[in-house]
């Protein structure tokens, strides 16, 4: 308890940023169990993949520690679009091969489930697999500082270095802190925007409440989930570039245990608020974070667990609500 | 195993399915039959008929990990199938019932096996309902994940406490005791033709280190008994109460059935049978560590319920087979294991979404859906 008084703004401000992360990558979940009322198993994989887009593509630009301001902002913007574009391309591949099928055939939503737990498996193993599969078709030589030891934690050189820019509590915020809560603090509000203002948001609202009065109003169905999942992994990029600043390390295995806080955060909140998505990360990373300091750290995961069962119980729609969707008892 | 599946496969129009003509057949045949099935399942391990024989890891080891998953299949099924439960969580309940086993035999006390077992079910059966009695109160979805969060919450309370053994696990976990009643030999093709090998035998329930046979009896026995069990309980009142709440919670509660009870029951019994089947497991292991109960094993535990046709005793039994058979006897493809088993799972979601082997009430249900569907159709046209 102690270890908290003293540290607490160093506790929270880390809190908070895992929370920004963890945040983006819940709004994925919750902006597809809003309009397809399923847990996207395998979201965790667009993350993931985000994640190896921005390394690579620091890599393929030569990011090194100490460049110029304006390189580095290249490089950021540069790991933005690649990690958004690969995520966002993993998200809608996802949805057109392992989702768009079930709807088809009318499957119950357990098999969506499982076909989403293959889908997570095939994606992971892939990057996994990556130095086997670039040698089949020849390329492992020109591929190789991308693909070696394709099992192995891979590293990002830190290209911003951390800088104290004011103190807080004894703690000094760096640069980095303050660009991922705020970074993730503006996409969420332009991803609000989005979803209440444009005609896109208008039919994943319309989707979400009903779908298939939006259909007979006019709604095109596919396209609204089409779009849906590509708007969850354009978040899931930007998350996985926050993840890389800060963190720097990724593995084909990262997603998973992300992926199952994300989605914990996201009922924490209320599964299918977006502004719940928002809430319930940084709450989760808050919790994480100063449990881990009562209790010591490694038993971080499960306080964060534990807080989910808890808040369950005396809130079952979670912390806002369900609010995109209707809440169904 | 080839006789249960093609059974999906029979049920045509107008010839007479594989069900039916085994439900003709006289009574004594039929008996005979189950006899002589259940003869060729304790001899498996020891007939090493080519090519289902697993090379380089031991085929009654092999046998025995089927042998549980089918157990956890058959307690799962209780839950997710009968119930209509989503668990993502049932390995907390197998490791729950693998510790119990540890530390009463090995870590703490050193109580006997034939003791410590039925108390593994009850503290697994214990645990359950612990976590049953707050969380079935949430809707479906939410129990998912409340479900996944208990797995994980187990496993990170073995790696951190040293009274369980951390990270280190527990070893030395005692066999149970045998005896030493005859020898059954084995057969041996190396020649090419089946021919009868004295000199490699496995002893009737002797519990040694080298030969898993023995344990893969066992693990039958329990199989059979739990078998026996389910087909009595989803038979009973009980039975007909949670296929109630699965369709229709509400509905059921008007019809008066305490829907809530129920489903605690469910939990209760599928976390007994997690327990039992984690139990055996450490036996045979003789060492357990939080790392034998990863989260994935949950999903695979899941996937074999699903895959098989949640809600059909056969059905998962076929998924566990398929979901812990094949990844063994196709080691040598490791490295692609689970690519190729994501795969499978993908395009079993896709073109049999009601798993190999459904349930015969949701054929029926498919079938009345289909023409209910042509019958709307029809009137839509005129």
């Amino acid at each position: 308890m102690q270890n908290l008084i003293d540290n607490f703004f160093a506790y929270t401000i880390t809190g908070l940023t895992i929370g920004a992360v963890y945040a983006l990558v819940a709004l994925g979940y919750t902006l597809v169990y809003g309009v397809l009322r399923l847990i996207n198993f395998a979201h965790s994989e667009v993350f993931m993949y985000g994640t190896f887009a921005a390394l690579w593509v620091v890599m393929l630009l030569g990011g090194r520690p100490g460049a110029g301001v304006g390189q580095v902002v290249f490089w950021v913007a540069m790991m933005f679009v690649a990690a958004m574009a690969m995520s966002g391309f993993i998200a809608v591949l996802l949805e057109r091969v392992a989702y768009r099928p079930l709807r088809k055939r009318n499957a119950p939503p357990l098999i969506a489930l499982i076909s989403a737990i293959g889908a997570s498996f095939v994606l992971a193993e892939i990057m996994g697999l990556r130095s086997r599969i670039t040698g089949w078709v020849g390329l492992d030589d020109n591929l190789r500082d991308y693909v070696r030891n394709s099992r192995n934690n891979a590293g990002m050189p830190t290209i911003i270095a951390p800088q104290p820019i004011f103190t807080v509590g004894g703690y000094h915020v760096t640069n980095v802190d303050v660009f991922v809560i705020v970074g993730a603090i503006v996409i969420m509000i332009i991803l609000d925007q989005f979803v209440k203002r444009s005609r896109l948001g208008r039919g994943i609202r319309a989707v979400a409440m009903d779908p298939e009065s939006a259909a007979l109003m006019g709604v095109n169905r596919d396209r609204v989930i089409q779009v849906t999942f590509l708007v969850g992994g354009l978040m899931a990029g930007a998350a996985a570039v926050f993840y890389m600043l800060k963190i720097g390390i990724t593995r084909y295995d990262a997603g998973f245990i992300l992926g199952v806080k994300a989605f914990t955060a996201a009922v924490l909140g209320g599964i299918g608020n977006l502004r719940g998505a928002l809430l319930g990360g940084f709450i989760l990373g808050l919790a994480e974070n100063y449990g881990s300091a009562v209790v010591g750290s490694q038993w971080k995961d499960v306080v964060a667990f534990v807080l989910l069962i808890l808040i369950l119980l005396f809130r079952p729609t979670g912390l806002l609500g369900e609010s995109l969707g209707k809440a169904r008892a | 195993m080839s006789t249960t599946t093609s059974a999906p496969a029979a049920p045509k129009k107008s010839s007479p399915g594989f069900r039916q003509r085994v439900d003709n057949l006289p009574k004594a045949v039929k008996i005979a039959l189950w006899v002589v099935f259940a003869i060729f399942l304790f001899l498996l391990p020891l007939l090493n008929i080519p090519f289902i024989t697993t090379e380089g890891s031991d085929f009654g080891g092999v046998l025995f990990t089927v042998a549980t998953y089918v157990l956890v299949a058959l307690g799962l099924n209780i839950v997710v199938g009968y119930a209509g439960l989503l668990d993502l969580g049932y390995v907390g309940f197998y490791a729950i019932g693998a510790y119990t086993i540890g530390v009463l035999t090995s870590e703490h006390a050193h109580m006997s096996w034939v003791v410590v077992v039925p108390i593994a079910i009850v503290v697994a059966m214990i645990s359950g309902i612990i976590l049953g009695a707050p969380t079935l109160r949430v809707r479906g979805d939410y129990l998912a994940i409340v479900t996944l969060g208990f797995g994980e919450i187990v496993r990170l309370t073995l790696v951190n406490s040293e009274w369980l053994g951390g990270a280190q696990g527990i070893s030395d976990i005692p066999k149970p005791p045998g005896f030493e009643l005859f020898e059954v030999p084995s057969i041996d093709w190396s020649s090419g033709a089946p021919v009868v090998d004295l000199d490699t035998t496995s002893t009737f329930l002797k519990f040694g280190i080298n030969d898993f046979v023995p344990y893969y009896w066992l693990a039958l026995g329990v199989i059979s008994l739990v078998l026996l069990f389910d087909i009595l309980v989803k038979s009973s009142r009980v039975g007909r109460a949670w296929e109630a709440t699965r369709e229709d919670e509400d509905a059921a509660e008007l019809m008066g059935v305490p829907t809530f009870r129920f489903k605690l029951l469910a939990f209760a019994l599928g976390a007994a049978i997690g327990g039992l089947s984690g139990a055996l497991f450490a036996t045979k292991a003789g060492f357990i560590s939080p790392d034998s109960f990863q989260l994935l094993l949950s999903i695979l535990f899941l996937a074999a319920v699903v895959v098989g046709g949640a809600g059909n005793r056969w059905g998962v039994i076929v998924g566990a087979i398929v979901v812990s058979y094949f990844p063994e006897r196709f080691r040598e493809f490791a490295d692609f294991r689970v690519l190729v088993f994501g795969l499978a799972l993908m395009l079993l979601a896709i073109f049999r979404p009601q798993g190999l082997l459904p349930p015969r009430r949701t054929v029926r249900a498919k079938r009345a859906d289909d023409r209910q569907a042509v019958l709307e159709e029809g009137e839509a046209s005129v």
